[in-house]
């Protein structure tokens, strides 16, 4: 324990998505579902219960051809930090099954502590909250294939993204019994950001400046998902195109001079 | 075959007519056991739920039967602590309706959440900043006050009432009431107004979302308020169905005229702070965030304008201005139309409150959401009114609840040579005749 206190004091973990490099191939979406052992049924077709830590979105401008144009999302959870770690879903929650982490800014979820009243998943506008309707059935065999670093969520629990904190935990542990005390950037990484082929995904400490997200979250192109809520997302988007930023938040008519300011102050 | 249980002084109906309508109820009411059975053993996706809907029709269910139960409370204030007495022919059966309200909520609130045998946790593992937990908290002290308040009720009835420990506690729990009816109001106070908290504290959805006064949203008020306001509207509308089916009349004037008059003049006070909530809403907090007031009302097949325009100006001004004249609150249709009005409003304002705001999409790119119950929630909120129609007309049945029904229907007076010879004989004399004891 001693060794941990040592590090730099509060971690902001957080990624920054390059929408630019994303080509909507779900790479991350399966290897999210395959890390975290997210249940899935026969029939998908109603996305409504569909269980996706990670969903990608596909926007478009809404223009006809030749100037249509489409972007791919992904949207993890956002882990919002509010104000002070007052996230909208956490400070909802009336059994304290979801937190706000001081020490790394995940906002976490206890499974065996959620009752299953879905009041978070009210509370969050990125809709990255996600019910269990069923107990989890994985096809004959699959369990053998389940990670064993992770607990499969019961029927009537919220569940949602976590940043793969077990392999922070894992990156814990192994710094301990080597007696260091900082958890390299490379030593924890998401799983999605390790799969994306286009390498759009890069995951780190938004607080230290030897991580890549450090300068990549101030690119002038960046921007946050439905920043004006107040929600302070850890999630950074870049996109080098103007409809795509402002795809990212709501906007009275003429507001675009806002917005910059929004988006980059 | 049950005439010694039914008040003095009163007629019911015979014991096989009432048999029959039970029955048919209780049908009713085995539908929605049934459904809720369903629910707890198969789980939530019994239900048409999804992931942006996590909030549906029981949650409306929670907070408009909370709402329209807040009579009891109200009445109890404005009899026992404001001191207007002619409430007393209708407090009795205002208590008993937010009693049935009261448990009709923590029923459909204990089916809705997906892990039932967790429940507890939300006092265990409390987390005093979220205003569920400040709801789960008064809801259930105010429950209980209600059963207290409504004891005395039960002890009253004939039987009961001849066994003089249940006489003296029935009397003792009546002289302490205003202490209770204290308690209830201050309960009601704030988890009336934490279940407007539930909404306005939502920061990541603009249409719920609130200002406020410390860590109290505004709608933490005008749930209160309306609450007030509209219960009572609530009380006097099953006190004319009531009225109606029995085809008798129970309640004097005075009792309904007095609460129809204040219930007014608080629907009024009302509906206009909600009216200059929602233009500040409209015109300053929402485009704070970027977002025109049309944009929830627009580009959807449900939520347009009108739910607002109803919401406020036919359920809201209407029934406030016929009940603050004289002439409305004594014409008899008017009277119905304006109380029906205002309850439809309350319960509007807690759909607008709950649906809508997950209906809305938030994220530009996101879509508005439709959503209608499965038959299994249907069924469990019918499974309330059932209930409580059955403790309505077996408390109308067996219990005192009207002080002034054998007063307003007086019974004809039988032959002598028909009476039975008990009823010829006056309370002391009959306790000493021995079979009778
Ligand atoms: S994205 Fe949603 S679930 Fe994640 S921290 Fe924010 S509000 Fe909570
Ligand atoms: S569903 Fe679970 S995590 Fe969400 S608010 Fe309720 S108890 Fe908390």
């Amino acid at each position: 324990m001693g060794k941990e206190q040592k590090g730099p004091k509060t971690k902001r973990f957080g990624m920054v998505i390059d929408l630019d490099k994303c080509t909507g191939c779900g790479s991350c979406m399966v290897a999210c579902m395959a890390e975290n052992n997210v249940p899935f049924r026969k029939d998908e077709s109603n996305k409504f219960l569909s269980l996706t830590w990670l969903r990608i979105y596909k926007l478009t401008n809404g223009k006809p051809f030749p100037d249509t144009d489409i972007c791919y999302l992904p949207r993890p959870c956002m882990h919002c930090e509010g104000h002070g770690g007052h996230s909208p879903c956490v400070s909802v929650c009336p059994a304290v099954a979801t937190d706000y982490s001081d020490e790394t800014g995940i906002v976490s979820q206890i499974y065996t502590r959620c009752f299953g009243c879905r009041y978070c998943m009210a509370s969050c506008p990125y809709h990255a909250r996600y019910f269990n309707w069923w107990d989890p059935v994985w096809p004959d065999g699959m369990e053998k294939y389940l990670s064993p670093n992770v607990s499969p969520r019961m029927r009537g629990v919220v569940e949602k993204c976590s940043f793969c904190y077990h392999r922070y935990q894992l990156a814990k542990e192994r710094i301990f019994i080597e007696g260091r005390s900082e958890v390299e950037e490379d030593e924890y990484q998401t799983s999605c950001a390790q799969a994306c082929p286009a390498r759009a995904i890069t995951f780190g400490d938004l607080n230290n400046p030897k991580h890549a997200v450090y300068k990549k979250k101030k690119s002038p192109n960046g921007f946050r998902l439905l920043e004006r809520l107040g929600t302070n997302p850890k999630i950074y988007y870049v996109s080098s195109r103007e409809w795509v930023r402002r795809a990212g938040d709501n906007y009275l008519k003429g507001e675009g001079k806002l917005k910059e300011s929004v988006q980059h102050g | 075959m049950d005439s010694a249980l039914i008040p003095k002084g009163v007629k019911r109906c015979p014991l096989w007519q009432f048999a029959l309508f039970i029955g048919a109820v209780s049908a009713v009411l085995g539908w929605g056991v049934y459904a809720m059975l369903l629910c707890w053993f198969k789980g939530l996706n019994q239900t048409n739920m999804n992931d942006y809907y996590g909030f549906a029709l029981w949650i409306w269910a929670d907070l408009a039967v909370i709402a329209i139960g807040g009579g009891a409370f109200f009445t109890g204030l404005l009899k026992y602590i404001f001191g207007k007495d002619d409430l007393k022919n209708i407090i009795n059966y205002a208590v008993l309706i937010g009693f049935i309200c009261y448990s009709s909520a923590l029923l459909i609130l204990a089916i809705d959440i997906g892990q039932p045998l967790r429940g507890w946790f939300i006092f265990w593992h409390a987390n005093v900043h979220s205003m569920l937990t400040e709801v789960a908290f008064c809801l259930t002290c105010y429950f209980g006050v209600l059963t207290i308040e409504y004891i005395p009720l039960i002890l009253e009835n004939r039987q009961i009432d001849r066994v003089p420990f249940f006489h003296h506690l029935s009397h003792n729990m009546h002289e302490i009431m205003a202490v209770f009816a204290a308690t209830g109001a201050f309960l009601s106070f704030f988890h009336q107004g934490s279940l407007g908290g539930v909404a306005g504290v939502l920061f990541g959805r603009p249409f719920a979302f609130r200002e406020g006064l410390l860590v109290w949203p505004w709608t933490f008020f005008l749930f209160t308020w309306s609450a007030a306001a509209c219960g009572p509207c609530f009380t006097i509308l099953v006190t004319k169905i009531t009225e109606a089916v029995t085809r008798k009349k129970l309640v004097k004037d005075n009792a309904i005229e007095l609460l129809a008059k204040i219930s007014g003049w608080m629907i009024l006070t009302y509906i206009i702070a909600k009216t200059i909530d929602t233009w500040y809403w409209a015109k300053v907090l929402a485009p704070s965030k970027g977002l025109t007031m049309m944009d929830f009302y627009s580009n959807n097949p449900l939520y347009g304008i009108w739910i607002l325009i109803t919401e406020i100006v036919i359920c809201g001004f209407v029934p406030a201005f016929i009940l603050i004249t004289k002439k409305g609150r004594k014409n008899s249709l008017a009277l119905w139309i304006a109380v029906t009005l205002a309850v439809v409003g309350v319960c509007l304002n807690r759909w607008v409150m709950v649906l809508q705001v997950l209906a809305i999409p938030v994220m530009t790119f996101d879509i508005w959401a439709m959503y209608f119950p499965s038959w299994q929630e249907i069924a469990t909120t019918i499974l309330p009114v059932a209930y409580g129609i059955i403790l309505i007309a077996l408390s109308y049945r067996y219990l005192p609840v009207f002080p002034n029904e054998a007063e307003l229907n007086p019974l004809e007076p039988l032959p002598v040579e028909d009476q039975e010879p008990s009823e010829l004989l006056g309370d002391q004399e009959r306790e000493l005749i021995p079979a009778e004891a």
